[in-house]
């Protein structure tokens, strides 16, 4: 599968290799450092005081506080905070429990729609979400389900679920058929061929598709801007609420900043083999 | 046999039918808002198709959409365009089985796993004065204290800079992808007959490339329609007008200043740009990329 092409594929030996080496070695921790820098520099100052988190020349050698976070939690974002972790569980064993038989039927009933559905699943997924949110917020307000946590999972689905559709037909298209081909013979009926043996084994792909669900419902900013208000407010928007008139909350800011991002950095390290398939669904194969 | 499609249809046809409800309706409503003046305010603008090809004939002569449309050109060019250099250099530093390399390769998506609220938060940090780090070094060099966000020149390339950070992982992800891909025979080949690294990567490698490199140009394209946190955030479409993107633009027509109508026909020429380049994509690839 991997077959390398420019750079060497066994340490290289020799002292003019492993200078080459080094070089390669020092470009990349430049890049890295580069890269982590801005997430580093935040988590740095949520650990700081207001007044400490925004001086200049930056104390690097600081006493770290917890007072943001204590603060966050006493105050509304700890509210906001479990809003967007209902709504993002919710929303994601939603598509799952819609998705994952559909996308099992698709696979197993060699239906020759492939192309049609992945280009309806392509433009869903790459529609900007201002096409959405502008008839959800007027139906929204028709049915009075703007400001709730329902009327989010309901939108959240117009992604979700085309997503599990694509990926979960992907791992299943990768399953041998002939257990279920043996457990049909000996009599087992569909439904308990489905719930009994392939789902089981298609484990580790509901696990990353469900994870995907989540991150796309936890990180979106727009659509939670737009359909809520105050009750049903979600992490992102209740940190933006924190550069108000009276000054901005740097630390606050940070803290909630940080808080928002943790879970999301964790679990994508869980996925990262399947983030190219996630993020590009309906076109690219994993 | 009867039973087992009959199943399958029971499997498949909630799904379709939530797929059909929160997708095909909200796109015809969409289209039928854009033919309509609609205004919250004003209820007698509802379902008012007197004249259902206003707002597009509005939109022809609206200053502040057609700078939008500039705005959203420069946006999308310059951060696919770096977005690709960046992404193309580290996939090849790191197409290497170097353990250490391999390693260190998960903590490069990062950026692009991160709630983009989270991003543009960071980055509003750097580019303020007075609190920010860039800033305070740049004043170590002698340089003057620069408002980015509130500098008419400086504020869309404080964006592109945060989008670039932002996205090219992606780009690095899809190449180093394809670079894995690649077979071996044709490079062993070249260095063979002595062709120096230089010229085995300008001359094999990067038009091997080039269909990965098409594909994630046009995905990178269409979602830089996106990049609207990154503008709510660091300058809300100021200083002016200059970074107020299409996107955002329909955004505060929408919902800041009421005009749904108007802002539906907006969404209805960004969601045209943006099928226009999914069949780009389809028609170029075929329906999937294959990938690792």
């Amino acid at each position: 599968m991997s077959r390398s092409s420019e750079t060497p594929r066994r340490p290289p030996r020799g002292p003019r290799k492993r200078l080459g080496a080094a070089l390669l070695y020092g470009q990349v921790l430049v890049l890295l450092a580069l890269t982590l820098f801005p997430v580093l520099w935040l988590v740095q100052m949520s650990l700081k005081t207001d007044i400490e988190a925004i001086r200049m020349p930056p104390k690097l050698a600081f006493s770290p506080t917890g007072e943001n976070y204590v603060a966050l939690f006493k105050g509304k974002f700890a509210r906001s905070f479990g809003n967007s972790t209902v709504v993002s569980v919710a929303t994601t064993l939603l598509s799952l429990l819609l998705g994952v038989p559909a996308a099992y039927a698709l696979s197993r009933a060699g239906l020759r729609t492939d192309r049609s559905i992945a280009l309806w699943i392509l433009t869903t997924r790459m529609a900007p979400p201002i096409a959405f949110a502008i008839p959800f917020f007027l139906a929204y307000r028709a049915v009075g389900l703007i400001d709730t946590l329902t009327g989010l999972v309901i939108i959240y689905l117009t992604f979700n679920l085309s997503l599990v559709i694509w990926m979960m037909r992907t791992f299943f298209d990768g399953l041998p058929r002939s257990l279920e081909e043996a457990a049909a013979i000996d009599g087992a009926s569909p439904l308990s061929v489905f719930l009994r043996i392939t789902l089981p084994l298609a484990g580790p792909g509901l696990a990353t598709t469900a994870i995907f669900c989540f991150l796309f419902a936890w990180n979106d900013f727009f659509f939670a801007l737009v359909l809520t208000r105050s009750k049903a407010q979600m992490a992102p928007v209740a940190i933006v609420n924190f550069m108000n008139y009276e000054g901005w909350e740097w630390g606050k800011i940070a803290g909630g900043g940080t808080m928002i991002m943790l879970p999301v950095v964790l679990f994508s390290l869980l996925v990262r083999r399947y983030l190219i398939r996630g993020l590009t669904a309906g076109a690219v194969k994993g | 046999m009867r039973q087992r499609t009959r199943f399958f249809v029971i499997l498949l046809s909630p799904a379709l039918v939530v797929l059909a409800v929160v997708t095909f309706i909200p796109f015809a409503f969409l289209l039928s808002t854009s033919l309509t003046p609609l205004n919250l305010a004003r209820p007698t603008t509802w379902w008012n198709f007197g004249d259902p090809l206003g707002n597009f004939r509005e939109l022809l002569t609206d200053h502040r959409f057609l700078n939008s449309l500039g705005v959203q050109l420069r946006l999308s060019v310059f951060t696919v365009g770096f977005q690709l250099l960046l992404g193309l250099g580290a996939a090849v530093m790191l197409n290497s089985r170097l353990r250490f390399l391999e390693t260190i390769r998960a903590l490069f998506i990062i950026p692009m796993v991160l709630p983009p609220i989270v991003v543009a938060i960071m980055w509003k940090v750097l580019f303020t004065p007075d609190i920010s780090l860039l800033d305070w070094f740049l004043g170590l060099l002698g340089l003057p204290e620069i408002a980015w966000l509130a500098h008419p020149r400086l504020a869309l390339p404080a964006i592109i800079i945060a989008d670039v950070w932002e996205w090219f992982p992606f780009t690095m992800l899809m190449l180093l992808a394809a670079l894995q891909m690649m077979p071996d025979e044709p490079l062993e080949a070249a260095r063979i007959d002595g062709a120096s690294s230089w010229q085995v990567f300008w001359q094999i490698v990067l038009p091997l490339l080039r269909p990965a490199i098409v594909v994630t140009a046009l995905f990178r394209v269409i979602e830089s329609v996106k990049a609207f946190p990154l503008i709510f955030v660091m300058t809300g479409g100021g200083p002016g007008t200059v970074t107020e993107a299409t996107n955002y633009y329909a955004f505060l027509q929408g919902f800041n200043y009421s005009m749904i109508g108007f802002s539906a026909s907006i969404s209805v020429v960004v969601l045209a740009s943006t099928l226009l380049v999914s069949y780009l994509i389809i028609r170029l690839v075929g329906t999937h990329v294959e990938v690792e």
